[in-house]
């Protein structure tokens, strides 16, 4: 019986501006990063609706990741902003439902950090395949 | 206290002031108490209903009634008033249609917490030196205050009347020592697989009734996400348990910084599923990453997620 190594789902929503970018640069400057990671460009990191990481998780995702830019760079002034707070509520709130924190995860990626994105997701990718298969947030009907 | 209410209710239908009377009234049984609409004085003096098992929070159905022709009159308790203010911050209420009167509350019963006792064929209650004294066709019974208070009004964040036109009774104060937190910080220290199984145990016997989203004053949405055939959470009972956590995670965190902490969701629930525990968390972690925050006590307040400071923590 041939064993398939396993492999983590990672849902990237980038920002358009900073951490989009910030891949395009990765690319560019020839940095890997695990294709496990698929890229949802989104026009702000506060676009990411908290249903939208549930969605993801019920889809078959075992890590959501949500990249925006920095602090004080967002392109419309002050949306990560209000994403920070959401989020770390929403975290939190998974966190008190005993799904592991882990999975999700919040990072600031400027155009110009190609080297960051690419080390982002090699990390959060490592981490979440550690964590193994997401089972608390599955949805049996997504499966295959 | 219930004739004091109904006299004032009839003085202000006879002068003019509101034309209709949002109060309770019996259902079934004395204990089965519903919110009505009386818009005549015989209405009011056949129907209308004050007791100790009045919990519904009225202040919802001002949002389609203080839309109608007319002053209306309404009766709030201290908590009730939190989510009329609220709902006045969000515009959901025309201020000027509606006349509130505060009154008094000291907690309210839960009947099935009687009916644990073995209480049954219950006819009446009242207060009495602090215990409440049951009135069945068994004869009387006095019950501890404490024994038959609601869980929510057990943990009473306040007494105080943070809007009224007028009151009837006494205004409280703010309670500081309520432990409200005290089942959140509980849940807080368990490991991640027992808050997993403690939630999994609870939420999965939610039926999708969706009596905790029509009852809650915060959510007032003319068009639910719910609604929607393509949110992921069918409008039937839960098909998975993803669809249940989805359903609840959500609702809670579209009342974050709104939820006033009233307690209507898990007085609603029927299958007993304590649902303030999901507000209450956002609520503990509001007050702690955001500073303290009591939704509906300043309508001018700014609400915590409509807001940010450049040195908030990372999510």
């Amino acid at each position: 019986m041939q064993v398939t190594e396993y492999k983590p789902k990672i849902v990237a929503f980038c920002c358009n501006w900073c951490s989009y970018a910030g891949a395009d640069g990765a690319g560019s400057a020839r940095l890997g990063y695990p294709e496990d990671v698929k890229i949802i460009r989104v026009p702000c990191s506060c676009r990411v609706n908290p249903m939208f990481i549930l969605r993801a998780f019920q889809r078959g995702a075992d890590g959501v990741i949500i990249a925006g830019c920095h602090p004080g760079d967002c392109h419309y002034t002050s949306g990560n902003y209000f994403t920070r707070r959401r989020m770390a509520l929403l975290f939190s709130m998974l966190e008190y439902l005993g799904v592991e924190k882990e999975r999700v995860r919040v990072e600031w990626i400027s155009a110009a950090e190609g080297a960051k994105f690419s080390k982002t997701m090699t990390e959060f990718t490592a981490t979440v395949a550690a964590l193994g298969e997401n089972k608390r947030l599955e949805d049996l009907r997504c499966k295959q | 206290m219930q004739a004091v209410m109904e006299k004032r209710a009839l003085e202000l239908l006879a002068d003019g002031t509101v034309n209709r009377v949002l109060g309770w009234t019996a259902g079934e049984f004395i204990y089965d108490v519903t919110p009505a609409v009386f818009e005549t004085a015989e209405e009011v003096q056949n129907g209308f209903l004050y007791n100790d098992f009045c919990g519904a929070n009225l202040s919802k159905y001002l949002v389609k009634e203080s839309r109608k022709e007319g002053k209306i009159l309404v009766f709030l308790k201290p908590c009730d008033t939190y989510s009329f203010n609220q709902l006045l911050a969000e515009h959901r209420i025309i201020r000027e249609n509606v006349y509130v009167i505060g009154i008094e509350c000291y907690g309210k019963v839960d009947v099935e917490k009687l009916r644990e006792m073995g209480l049954s064929g219950i006819t009446g209650i009242r207060k009495a030196d602090g215990d409440f004294v049951v009135e069945t066709i068994y004869g009387e019974k006095t019950v501890k205050q404490a024994d038959a208070m609601a869980e929510r009004c057990l943990a009473c964040k306040s007494k105080r009347h943070v809007v009224y036109d007028e009151l009837i009774g006494e205004d409280g104060e703010v309670v500081e020592d309520c432990n409200r937190f005290d089942m959140v910080e509980k849940l807080e220290q368990m490991t991640p697989e027992e808050r997993f199984a403690f939630w999994r145990g609870e939420l999965s016997r939610c039926i999708r009734c969706n009596a905790c989203r029509n009852v809650c004053p915060a959510c007032t949405c003319e068009q639910c996400v719910f609604d929607n055939p393509n949110s992921g959470v069918a409008q039937k009972a839960a098909a998975s348990s993803f669809e249940e956590n989805m359903f609840h995670i959500i609702r809670a965190f579209h009342v974050v910084g709104r939820c006033t902490d009233c307690g209507e969701c898990s007085r609603v629930c029927p299958q007993n599923i304590p649902l303030h525990l999901l507000n209450r968390k956002f609520i503990k972690d509001i007050n702690s990453f955001y500073g303290t925050y009591q939704a509906g006590e300043d309508p001018n307040a700014k609400p915590p997620l409509g807001t940010f400071t450049t040195g908030d923590r990372e999510a």
